[in-house]
């Protein structure tokens, strides 16, 4: 380790001269290694006196540039490691996390949680800790992300800025955010898992100096170099040009197509709520009126299909869970048929089923494992919006909360591009709508499916999608 | 220097084992290196953030802070007679942030060494300069007097962290117990969250300050599920008010005796009317009213999103551009007064110091029912000279700087924001019932939504009741009422008195890119609006 080459009067801190000579050189980026993650672990499992115990380690460096009113606003780098200790005793477990890396915060974070461990109440659904698992190695990791330079972002968002002050009829707020991270997990039963990636996100807002448009867009990567900027900042121009002056027009139940940003934003809640537990126990969507679940039951469009797969070339997700259980492809609705529902470790067993993951720490389960992906259809925007004879167009939406878990209800608004598409052609700018709709009904009421790309942050992948009787409930003065 | 074992004595993180202690009910007794109240800045954190303020000066800066703060949270979570959750997060570092040519420029490290600090700063210059490429507009501070040896403590009595969890956990079961024993009670979840934030400042205008956090939220959702099974209805998870004290206020709640009332209340939704769509008078109970004010009133008055500065994701504002409508706008009637604070007592935006190194002030939003002024910042203060100018009130930051952790850059967020009570009538929840004719009584929070320059907002409750003929008679479902800001609160005829005042709250308003979370409180008495559309939210699958 390095502390031994840390000048005498340093403190002992694991990574402290690693840290200095990374730093070095501005952005580059400091993320722990397998190497040293894994004596990390080794340490922290050493040093406990559990009768079994997880750490939970991650290292996250983060790069950011905002402007907005055609300024540069703020910008930051983030550097930061955390530890999570989470022992058992007997049947008793609690977790404890830190930011002090060092050996003496590493020792104290073990003492502390094994205090709070042993005075927390029995678990009765505690799972024995995982052995070693197989898991697959997937590509997230990309330099291009990682050495992006403070003068590469600057220069990004310069390129949007400079042609709106020349222009003088926009006015636009951006968002440059790069990340790079590691995470790993291992325990007293001989696991380890390690995984690191990179993510780079931009996403702009041009509104009119008028007032009266706005137009948005986002690109969302692994890999920097896939973001093309001009592209963006061209689309995202050009909506808010058409938007300008948006007509009223009354709020009811209209065929809607959705941009895939629209989608996300309304199906994204699908994946937690497939939840096992909440459908058996009769309060999800899933349950069966009177009891059990709707597994293997048609509950969507039979062109709908469903799944999570962190090694999509698309998706590049975690190959690990909380738990450290290994995530591969699943199912979860196939043509349209309810197939899986998310297990935990403990539901699966008492229900005889193959836990699915996605778990946290292990103390109930949800979730449906990395970045949703909606198979999408061959039709592109343009051709969605020819075949149209009627419908209102959607490039985001807003604000969405609950209203109903059962039926997915929820409430939002539409924002930043709402157009109105009659006879095959985008026709006019509108006003924004509130909607109380579900995702579940969007699914069931579909007429035609786009292409499947990758949308939002996270790794969601989900096409663009004509529906019919999209429930607008009232309109919205709101640019 | 100091090493960093004697650091990190010092600064307290040698303490995790008070957490262990057995409870002592004397405060005195409790007092421990994280317990005492701050009177300064640790000597070891002084030395870390003056070497990271002289860092930036050297690398070029013409103004810095530097901040470096510690945050533990307790989270503890239980279903009926199981615990879900146990954990305890610790986190610290130091973020500096510098005005290079009028360019900001920020970074944070974990790293909390003289070495890390400076290179944070070093850092933080080197990112403003090479933003400097694309500014366009000069970032000038307003002025702020210094706070050379400050410091503040939230009020609380006991510390969360002097508790032992399973004192705390029995506290949940025992609730959870009593809300079981209801009829049609299946599923109970409860939770007890507690925030404690060590936030030690300093900048180049020569302020030191040391500031102690304490935020304690209990919350306890109970479902209940019809015989038939075809009914499901749930009371919470928000039945208790978070706020700015330690575990006393968990203590006052008595969550053991209130929740068989919050289960009957469940139990009671199975068979409630569903509402008939139309106009209705609302009273709106302090617990639904505050977040109403937070999203219609509070966001809307933040200056960065009038000055377009959150286009791109929390949104603008209609309250734009801000001279065409400060002074002018009419956002309700005369006897509307709505006040920014962060000194209001247990309020969690209240605050000694902001992160611009400024004492907050009181400040009127809305006065006497007229758009007067917004929520600013230092850098902020400037962009409404004129209008500062023109009422002969100072260019000065009202004190909203804020942010969320050491790792986080600070800017403009909410303080909070409140109904200032009927001065000459003291009206309770009650009078205002015996003032309507067709109306129903809105309690606790639920589903909430309101669009990106803060027009149209629908918010529902989790308790509706009917009232007729100044009577209640029985509760209301799939309630939510659709509003556009400036005609609701124009609307509202009835404010309650300072007897019915409570303070509502959230620990997560989200807002920033990256996001940042901020608590906050509003306060107001139960208040009486007319004729509010409603909606009917159910639907079948």
């Amino acid at each position: 380790m390095t502390t031994s080459r840390a000048a005498p009067e340093s403190p002992k801190r694991l990574f402290a001269l690693r840290d200095a000579e990374r730093h070095g050189v501005l952005d580059e980026p400091v993320v722990l290694s397998r190497a040293e993650c894994e004596d990390i672990v080794q340490r922290a499992l050493k040093l406990s006196k559990a009768d079994a115990c997880r750490v939970s380690v991650g290292s996250t460096y983060q790069t950011n540039v905002r402007f907005a009113d055609n300024q540069m606003s703020t910008s930051g780098i983030s550097d930061d490691a955390s530890i999570t200790i989470s022992p058992v005793f007997g049947k008793k477990r609690a977790s404890v996390s830190t930011n002090d890396v060092s050996p003496e915060g590493l020792a104290r974070a073990v003492a502390q949680a094994e205090s709070l461990a042993k005075l927390a109440p029995d678990d009765p659904e505690l799972m024995p800790e995982l052995g070693p698992q197989e898991y697959q190695t997937i590509p997230a990791w990309f330099d291009s992300t990682a050495q992006l330079s403070a003068d590469d972002r600057a220069k990004a968002a310069l390129a949007t800025l400079e042609p709106a002050r020349r222009s003088k009829d926009f006015t636009v707020a951006g968002f440059i955010d790069c990340n790079a991270s590691a995470s790993a997990i291992g325990n007293s039963a001989g696991l380890f898992a390690y995984h690191r990636s990179t993510g780079a996100n931009y996403t702009l807002t041009v509104r009119t100096t008028d007032g009266t448009g706005s137009g948005w867009v986002g690109a969302d990567e692994n890999d920097w170099n896939r973001i093309d900027f001009a592209s963006v900042a061209e689309r995202a121009s050009a909506k808010a040009r058409a938007s300008r002056n948006p007509a009223a027009i009354e709020p009811g139940r209209y065929t809607v197509i959705f941009e895939p940003q629209a989608v996300v934003d309304l199906i994204g809640s699908v994946r937690g709520a497939m939840n096992a537990r909440s459908a058996d126990e009769g309060r999800s969507p899933f349950s069966k009126p009177g009891g059990g679940s709707k597994l293997n039951e048609r509950i969507l469009d039979s062109r709908v299909t469903l799944i999570t797969d962190p090694a999509d070339p698309q998706v590049l997700g975690s190959p690990f869970d909380a738990e450290g259980l290994p995530q591969s492809r699943q199912v979860w609705v196939e043509n349209g048929v309810l197939k899986q529902l998310a297990y935990s470790r403990f539901w699966a067993q008492k229900q005889g089923k193959v836990a699915t993951g996605g778990g946290g720490g292990g103390f109930g389960g949800g979730g449906g494992g990395s970045g949703l992906k909606m198979l999408g259809g061959d039709s592109s925007m343009e051709q969605l919006i020819a075949g149209t004879e009627r419908a209102v167009l959607v490039t985001r939406l807003w604000y969405l909360r609950s209203i109903d878990n059962r039926t997915m209800v929820v409430t939002g608004l539409t924002r930043d591009g709402t157009f109105l598409v009659e006879n095959g052609k985008v026709s006019r700018s509108i006003k924004n709508f509130r909607f109380n709709d579900s995702p579940l009904f969007l699914l069931n009421n579909l007429e035609a499916i786009g292409v499947a790309v990758r949308t939002g942050e996270g790794g969601s992948v989900v096409p663009a999608l004509r529906s019919r009787d999209f429930n607008f409930t009232s309109l919205s003065d709101a640019v | 220097m100091p090493n960093r074992r004697e650091f990190l004595a010092t600064a307290g993180l040698t303490a995790s084992a008070l957490a262990l202690a057995s409870r002592r009910l004397d405060a005195a007794e409790t007092r421990s290196p994280i317990l005492t109240p701050a009177t300064e800045p640790d000597p070891a954190v002084k030395v870390l953030l003056l070497e990271a303020l002289t860092a930036a000066k050297l690398a070029g800066a013409s103004w810095a802070d530097a901040r470096v703060q510690r945050a533990r949270r307790q989270n503890l979570g239980t279903r009926e007679q199981q615990v879900t959750n146990v954990s305890d997060t610790d986190s610290i570092g130091c973020g500096v942030r510098v005005l290079v040519d009028g360019t900001w420029g920020f970074s944070a490290t974990h790293s909390l060494t003289k070495e890390g600090v400076a290179r944070a700063a070093k850092q933080a210059v080197a990112l403003a300069k090479a933003n400097r490429v694309a500014r366009d507009r000069f970032v000038r501070l307003a002025p702020s007097e210094a706070h050379p040896n400050a410091s503040w403590k939230s009020s609380y009595t006991i510390d969360p962290w002097s508790v032992p969890v399973e004192e705390k956990v029995a506290l949940l079961f025992a609730a959870n117990a009593a809300a079981q024993a209801v009829k049609n009670i299946r599923f109970v979840n409860s939770n007890l969250s507690f925030v404690k934030e060590e936030r030690s400042y300093a900048n180049s205008d020569g302020s030191m300050i040391a500031q102690d956090v304490v935020r304690s939220w209990v919350t306890m959702s109970v479902t209940a599920i019809s015989d038939d099974r075809t009914e499901v209805a749930t009371r919470g998870p928000e039945v208790i008010q978070p706020m700015g004290r330690g575990w006393e206020y968990v203590l006052e709640n008595d969550i053991v005796t209130n929740a068989p009332i919050w289960a009957e209340q469940a139990r009671e939704k199975l068979t409630a009317r569903s509402v008939d769509v139309g106009r209705w008078d609302l009273i709106l109970h302090p617990s639904q009213l505050f977040l109403t004010i937070h999203e219609s009133i509070g966001h809307s008055t933040e200056l960065d999103r009038a000055f377009g500065y959150e286009a791109n994701l929390a949104g603008t504002s209609f309250l734009a551009p801000p001279m065409d409508v400060l002074g002018k706008l009419r956002l309700g009637p005369d006897h509307l007064t709505i006040r920014g604070d962060r000194s209001q007592p247990n309020g969690l935006a209240t605050i000694g110091y902001d992160d611009d190194g400024v004492k907050p002030e009181e400040f009127d939003i809305i006065k006497n029912g007229i758009f007067w002024d917004y929520q600013t910042t230092r850098e902020q203060a400037e962009w409404l000279r004129p209008w500062y100018e023109k009422n002969k009130m100072p260019v000065r930051s009202h004190g909203c700087s804020y942010a969320q952790g050491w790792s986080d850059v600070a800017f403009q967020r909410m303080p909070n924001v409140s109904i200032v009570p009927d001065q000459k009538v003291d009206r309770s929840l009650n009078d205002l019932v015996a003032s309507t004719d067709k109306g129903i009584v809105m309690i606790g929070r639920a589903s909430y939504s309101i669009d990106q320059q803060r027009y149209n907002g629908q918010f529902g409750a989790q308790v509706c009741y009917e009232v007729k003929g100044g009577k209640i008679i029985g509760q209301l479902k799939d309630v939510a009422y659709v509003m556009r800001t400036p005609d609701f609160w124009n609307s509202i005829d009835l404010i309650g008195g300072k007897s019915a005042y409570e303070l509502g709250a959230t620990f997560n308003d989200g807002k920033g890119q990256p996001g940042q979370s901020n608590a906050v409180s509003h306060g107001c008495p139960p208040c009486l609006f007319r004729n509010i559309n409603v909606l009917n939210t159910g639907r079948a699958l």
